[in-house]
């Protein structure tokens, strides 16, 4: 428990760098509004003019493609609602396209447009890994669409989606396609510029930045309106003083993640099937959820149903034994909620019930994950002893 | 403060706050209707100042099947639950009762204020808390051995409800200056009535004195409660004067008994679906001394009860009013809970009633 603790949810966020820490700091120390005219204000804006310029050198973009904001959730708002507004004003059918499994963050978004801004909302079926095969985009894009939006990995699962191939089909119908790559950055390689997307989402926090900073990329051909309204900074898109230290910090942890992809996509992938084969060998009733381990699959990703157990039973008595892990996506109660990943994936209730993830990141060690291996079929075997929360009780 | 004491007497305590409602069709969890977040929050902050961890665990179906369910069927069959106790009885003390002990733990701790005694053999008994005015035993009276066995009540020896806010407030846990939790907790609006419209299908029906004269309209038998006064609307008035109160629900004709306040007298009641907490220190099959509650703020009464053909029968010795089935009668040997059953019938006190 508490600082002894191993840390396996890399997914929810992962350790602010060294690098960026002293980087953050420092800027944090620069008085100085980058939209001043005096000298403070030109080292401030050459501050956060390098910094974009090194996120967009991660990123495969042109600088003044990255708008920066204060995080990936507003990121994929500004590029749904921004973009839907912007191509409904422009004539295309008030309709969006999206896999089944999304985030939150989309998910809501697009309910939003539902319910105020008319929109026709089109979840297409994913397959059983959570994929997206582009053929079933292609035939639902005959009608037409403001915008197609896609995570570029899930955040649960850990599957990658094809996204080249379904940006192309969009691309090819006339319409333009947003990624939700907040999962993606840091564990695959993220170019925007061959991706044929029209704008891409991403957030510093889980690559070792800190919370509180994130980026649009909006294509330059890419027409959007923007959300927030004021200044006029960043293209007009995203009003409002612009952060540079936040900035800063993101460009550090970008610059390093792209250096050290190959090498900790490598490392954690090896760790990852460590993980995979210990479970898959030590407890009966696991089955990895996702695709299959390779190229398809973020590397710090392992995710399991462990059927006859409820998530939160797993999760306390993990917690117990000293492992932070997790059932799914963070959420603000506290409540373990049935994943709609995989229920999306067509796995039973049943088997949905028992989820868990373990994502690696800096830090993790072989170590780690053997420690785990440890209790992790005693704590099974418990949790499936306490069954599911809805099983009748016998005490009355 | 439960937990506060838990933590002081060296037990190894875990805060877990339930979640027990959630509204349907909906994947987010801030929609739900009681057990707030803030609620969840305060407990959150409150298990931090006490260092202990804290966990939501999602008892939403159980809720849902048990006590929800239930209510809305007993409202639909005329009679008038009391969720609080079910809650008690199937989930605190049973649903988590269960999967807490299969996860490890030993008992369920609650802020109850109510009192574990052991007798001279070491068994455990239920008891009135000392602060009578805020004795919370009648709702925990459907708890059975097996349960007791496995909870903890620390606040229960506590003088009064004001001394534990006043150590609550001194500790820092924020809870101090909420409001006591009160009515029905998936009911937010407060609005039973309306609830159970969207629930329970109503009908407008007759609303008939005790002889079966038409008095009347009602909008649904199953929205009237026994005991219940206002929201009759009876155009004519009684003839002499006094107010008229619902003496009876039938869902069946869906039609409501009204009469005065006499006729809701009750010289009887019994049940069926009855328990007992703890050893039972007499022969319950022989008629014996006890007294009788009816309800979580009223007065116990002296009675006499005896278990006969496996009925629980409480005859009160002086006529109660506003008794409904549906209710729980709880009964007592002195500040000792000794079982209790839900409400199946009752024999008035007034003979001339239909």
């Amino acid at each position: 428990m508490g600082t002894m603790a191993i840390y396996l949810d890399h997914a929810a966020t992962t350790p602010l760098r060294p690098e960026v820490l002293e980087g953050y700091t420092e800027a944090l120390r620069v008085v100085g509004n980058p939209s001043s005219i005096h000298a403070h204000g030109q080292t401030a804006k050459r501050m956060l003019e390098e910094a974009r310029e090194r996120v967009a050198a991660a990123l495969g973009c042109d600088p003044v493609e990255v708008i920066f904001t204060s995080g990936g959730t507003e990121a994929i708002n500004t590029a749904i609602k921004g973009m839907f507004w912007a191509r409904v004003a422009a004539g295309a059918p008030p309709r969006v396209l999206l896999p089944g499994g999304e985030h939150h963050a989309t998910l809501d978004t697009v309910a939003w447009l539902a319910a105020h801004e008319g929109a026709e909302v089109l979840e297409l079926p994913v397959d059983g890994r959570a994929a997206l095969p582009p053929d079933v985009l292609d035939g639902a894009l005959a009608g037409g669409a403001a915008l197609v939006t896609a995570l570029w990995a899930s955040n649960e699962v850990g599957t990658v989606q094809p996204v080249a191939e379904l940006a192309a089909v969009a691309a090819r119908h006339g319409i333009p396609m947003h990624a939700d790559a907040v999962a993606a950055l840091g564990q695959v390689p993220v170019d925007f510029r061959s991706s044929g997307l029209a704008a891409l989402s991403v957030s510093a926090h889980k690559i070792g930045g800190p919370v509180g900073i994130g980026a649009l990329v909006l294509g330059r051909r890419a027409i959007a309106e923007p959300l927030v309204h004021g200044g006029g900074q960043q293209r007009g898109i995203r009003s409002g003083t612009q952060d540079v230290a936040g900035a800063v910090a993101f460009g550090i942890a970008a610059t390093l993640a792209a250096e050290e992809l190959a090498a900790t996509g490598a490392e954690l992938a090896e760790l990852r099937d460590r993980l995979i084969a210990g479970v898959l060998g030590s407890v009966p009733g696991a089955v990895l959820r996702g695709a299959e381990p390779g190229p398809n699959r973020l590397p710090g990703n392992a995710h399991f149903t462990f059927a006859g157990c409820d998530g939160d039973s797993l999760l306390f008595l993990l917690d117990m034994e000293g492992f932070s892990v997790s059932t799914g996506p963070a959420c603000t109660a506290g409540v373990s909620e049935l994943s709609h990943v995989l229920l999306a994936m067509g796995v039973p209730v049943e088997e949905a019930r028992g989820a868990l993830r373990f994502t690696l990141g800096a830090g993790s060690t072989a170590a780690d994950v053997d420690a785990l291996l440890q209790v992790l079929p005693g704590v099974v075997t418990r949790a499936r002893r306490a069954g599911h929360s809805d099983r009748v009780p016998q005490l009355h | 403060m439960a937990a506060a004491r838990a933590v002081e007497a060296g037990h190894d305590v875990v805060g877990v706050h339930l979640a027990l409602s959630r509204m349907p069709g909906t994947l987010r969890t801030g929609s739900r209707g009681c057990c707030t977040i803030e609620d969840s929050m305060d407990a959150r902050r409150a298990a931090d100042v006490l260092g202990i961890p804290f966990y939501v665990w999602d008892f939403s179906e159980r809720f849902k099947l048990d006590v929800v369910d239930d209510f809305v069927a007993e409202y639909a069959a005329g009679r008038t639950p009391n969720p609080c106790m079910r809650c008690n009885e199937r989930i605190k003390f049973a649903a988590l009762l269960e999967k807490a002990l299969d996860l490890g733990f030993d008992a369920v701790c609650t802020g109850h204020y109510a009192s574990i005694v052991l007798d001279a053999d070491g068994n455990r008994e239920l008891h009135r808390a000392s602060d009578e005015a805020k004795d919370q035993s009648y709702v925990l009276g459907v708890l059975t051995t097996e349960q007791l066995a496995h909870a903890m009540f620390p606040l229960g020896a506590t003088p009064s409800k004001a001394v534990v806010r006043a150590e609550a407030a001194e500790r820092g846990l924020a809870v101090a200056a909420k409001p006591d939790s009160h009515d029905i907790c998936f009911i937010s609006d407060g609005d039973t009535r309306g609830w159970l419209a969207e629930r329970v299908e109503l009908a407008p029906g007759d609303i008939l004195d005790a002889d079966g004269t038409t008095l009347g309209r009602h909008e649904g038998a199953q929205a009237y409660t026994v005991g219940q006064r206002r929201g009759l609307r009876i155009g004519t008035p009684a003839p002499d004067g006094r107010p008229r109160f619902v003496l009876e629900v039938r869902p069946v004709t869906n039609q409501i008994v009204v009469g005065p306040k006499e006729a809701l007298a009750v010289a009887e009641i019994a049940g069926r679906r009855l328990s007992w907490a703890g050893c039972l220190p007499l022969d319950p099959a022989a008629p014996f001394s006890c007294s009788v509650q009816i309800r979580a703020h009223s007065d116990p009464e002296p009675a006499t009860a005896l278990l006969r053909d496996g009925e629980l029968v409480v005859t009160p010795d002086a006529p109660l009013t506003g008794v409904a089935p549906g209710q729980t009668a709880v009964i007592y040997l002195g500040t000792r809970v000794l079982g209790q059953c839900t409400i199946d019938r009752t024999v008035s006190a007034a003979p001339a009633r239909v």
